[in-house]
């Protein structure tokens, strides 16, 4: 019984919990519930996970209305890593958001905090897990929601500038695919994705599909902060509450990714995305653009989560050119990316929390010497960086090896050589972090700071491991993004 | 081209490019909002239009009842008011916090005060 109705499980219990979550004005409890729910989430992503890998697709009809017409959950391999992504990350960073909201947010409205949380949380989930176009759409806007809010939060006051220009594009973007979902519906008279894909052959030629793709493809843009529609992304990660920064920016920029793949793939098709319009050459451009500038500015950051933001819109420039290349190898490197991607952002994202959580600071300057203070968490910065950079026998290096694979494949050596070209400037930026924490003394008058506490350490070494052992044992992640990427493509096994 | 058959068509892409100009150049936060609002109205309309037939009624099976409008989009809308409504509110949340901690709703400013 449970077990047939683990999808609708996977959405039901974490968009149900947020409400519940309100009526707890305790913040421990409220903190305990919401690490009780991630745990769920994440244990029944990963018995989906199990169930796809042996059975395949997996298709549930909510409320039992058959599918063109009622809402249909379709879980297939792809969905099912991206739902293992973001449910292992809320379940990792929950765990230490008590802790790390202490000095951020005011212990009253912790229990509100965790709501927003959940509720974001919830909605993410609800945009992988979803077979129906404008499901879809609603899910956006309620993760969407509840991250504004999340941002909003932030201690500095710029975060309220922050979260108010991230809503003004958020909307935009979502507004884009309701308007490219709007037209495919005229067309088609669905809203089901596998029926759209097989309804959308007949009509391919017609100008409101042309303009559908467009707006759909700018609107998921928007949502992944595609170069150079990332204006949102810097301020958001840098001024929202650590915890938040890390939650999203390991999950909600990669489910920006999986809905261009969805639509891109399994939606309009590959004939139709790359041979009828010219979507791998402006994703190949702008995804290069994206790897060079933004890591070029991030360079020059002194707020540390702020080059992290720029790193990341230089990463999600990378998941771009993988879809570009539309090859397999190209889209397991996105896949794997995207896994990879995750952990080791999100173990940066949290060293950078505990740092906070000491000093009250992420500038470069007040680093100095951090590296013998707290050796444990500037450790899991390290492993989070060598991996960002691409160095072997970390995850990185899986990612770039595939986009560097795919590129020669193409024949596209000059790309090949840039994927490595921009890799050196991540050893840039990270190379200073790593100067300065290491190599130079603390600056004087420095109060002396003790490790962060053990909630928080223990995820942000728990993703950092990850992001080491995931680039020794690539079973799992090449495994699954191989089998995805072949089904996108429409290989035969 | 056939403009007043399109006649729905073409208000819901003015109301469009109205709003989203708004949006772009209007540096009061609370405009920009409005802007945003009557941009997201104008994909309503769009919606609404696309299901209605000329003299079609609701769906109703009994006789004398022949031409039905589709009723699905105006359904489907109906969600996405309520997903605009709830963005106007956490919209002008922000902007009445912004206004605590700022004293100004002007973009301009409130860049200059982050300046200082």
């Amino acid at each position: 019984m449970i077990a047939a109705n683990l999808p609708a499980l996977q959405i039901v219990v974490p968009l149900l919990s947020a409400p519940l979550c309100v009526l707890l004005r305790d913040r421990r409890l409220a903190w305990g519930f919401a690490v009780a729910i991630t745990w769920i989430a994440f244990a029944i992503a990963v018995a989906l996970l199990a169930r796809v890998m042996s059975e395949g697709v997996i298709s549930y009809e909510m409320g039992n209305w058959a599918a063109p017409w009622g809402i249909e959950y379709r879980i297939d391999r792809l969905n099912a890593l991206v739902l293992l992504i973001v449910t292992g990350v809320g379940a990792l960073v929950a765990p230490a958001a008590l802790r790390g909201i202490e000095r951020e947010i005011p212990a009253e409205r912790a229990p509100l905090f965790f709501t927003a949380f959940l509720l974001s949380f919830a909605g993410l989930l609800g945009i992988t897990i979803t077979g129906d176009a404008f499901n879809l759409y609603v899910f956006l806007e309620i993760s969407s929601l509840a991250s504004y809010a999340l941002v909003a939060l932030g201690p500095d006051r710029r975060a309220l500038t922050a979260a108010y220009r991230y809503l003004v594009l958020g909307t935009i973007g979502a507004t884009f695919i309701l308007i490219g979902v709007g037209l495919l519906y005229m067309m088609t008279g669905t809203l089901n994705m596998a029926d759209l894909s097989a309804r959308l052959v007949a009509v391919n030629e017609t100008r409101a599909i042309h303009v559908a793709f467009a707006f759909i493809i700018v609107g998921a843009g928007l949502k992944l902060a595609l170069f150079p529609l990332h204006m949102w992304l810097p301020n958001a990660y840098t001024f929202s509450p650590s915890i938040i920064s890390a939650f999203l920016a390991a999950t909600a920029t990669k489910v920006g990714v999986y809905v261009l793949i969805r639509f891109v793939f399994t939606i309009f098709g590959v004939a139709f995305s790359f041979e009828e319009m010219p979507l791998g050459e402006i994703l190949l451009v702008f995804g290069l653009l994206a790897a060079f500038v933004a890591s070029i500015v991030a360079i020059f950051q002194n707020n540390l989560k702020r080059m992290l933001a720029y790193s990341s819109v230089a990463q999600l420039g990378y998941m771009a050119l993988g879809i570009g290349f539309a090859s397999v190898n190209g889209l397991i490197g996105t896949l794997v990316h995207l896994f990879n991607h995750a952990l080791m952002k999100g173990a940066l994202f949290m060293a950078l929390a505990c740092v906070f959580h000491r000093l009250g600071s992420v500038d470069i300057g007040d680093i100095r010497g951090l590296g013998r203070r707290m050796p444990l968490t500037m450790a899991a910065f390290v492993a989070g960086g060598i991996s960002l950079v691409g160095l072997p026998l970390t995850v990185g290096f899986i990612s770039k090896w595939y986009f560097v694979l795919a590129a020669i494949e193409a024949g596209l050596w000059p790309i090949a050589v840039a994927i490595l070209a921009s890799s050196m400037l991540a050893l840039i930026y990270i190379g200073r972090v790593i100067e300065a924490a290491y190599f130079q003394p603390p600056p004087p008058g420095a109060p002396p700071v003790e490790e962060a506490p053990w909630p928080m350490l223990a995820p942000t070494l728990a993703l950092a491991g990850a992001s080491i052992y995931f680039g020794l044992d690539t079973e799992l992640t090449v495994g699954v993004a191989r089998a995805a990427a072949e089904a996108l493509m429409g290989v035969q096994p | 081209m056939d403009v007043v058959g399109h006649f729905n068509y073409w208000v819901a892409i003015a109301l469009m490019m109205t709003g989203f100009y708004l949006v772009i150049a209007r540096s009061n936060l609370i405009k920009k909002l409005v802007g945003l609002n009557l941009f997201q109205t104008s994909v309503f309309l769009l919606y609404i239009t696309m299901g209605k037939i000329t003299g079609g009624t609701a769906p109703i099976v009994k006789a004398g009842f022949e031409l039905y409008t589709n009723p699905l989009p105006s359904v489907l809308i109906l969600t996405a008011i309520v997903v605009s409504v709830a963005t106007s509110a956490v919209a002008l949340a922000i902007i009445v916090r912004i206004r605590e901690t700022y004293g100004s709703t002007e973009e301009d400013e409130i860049l200059r005060r982050d300046r200082e």
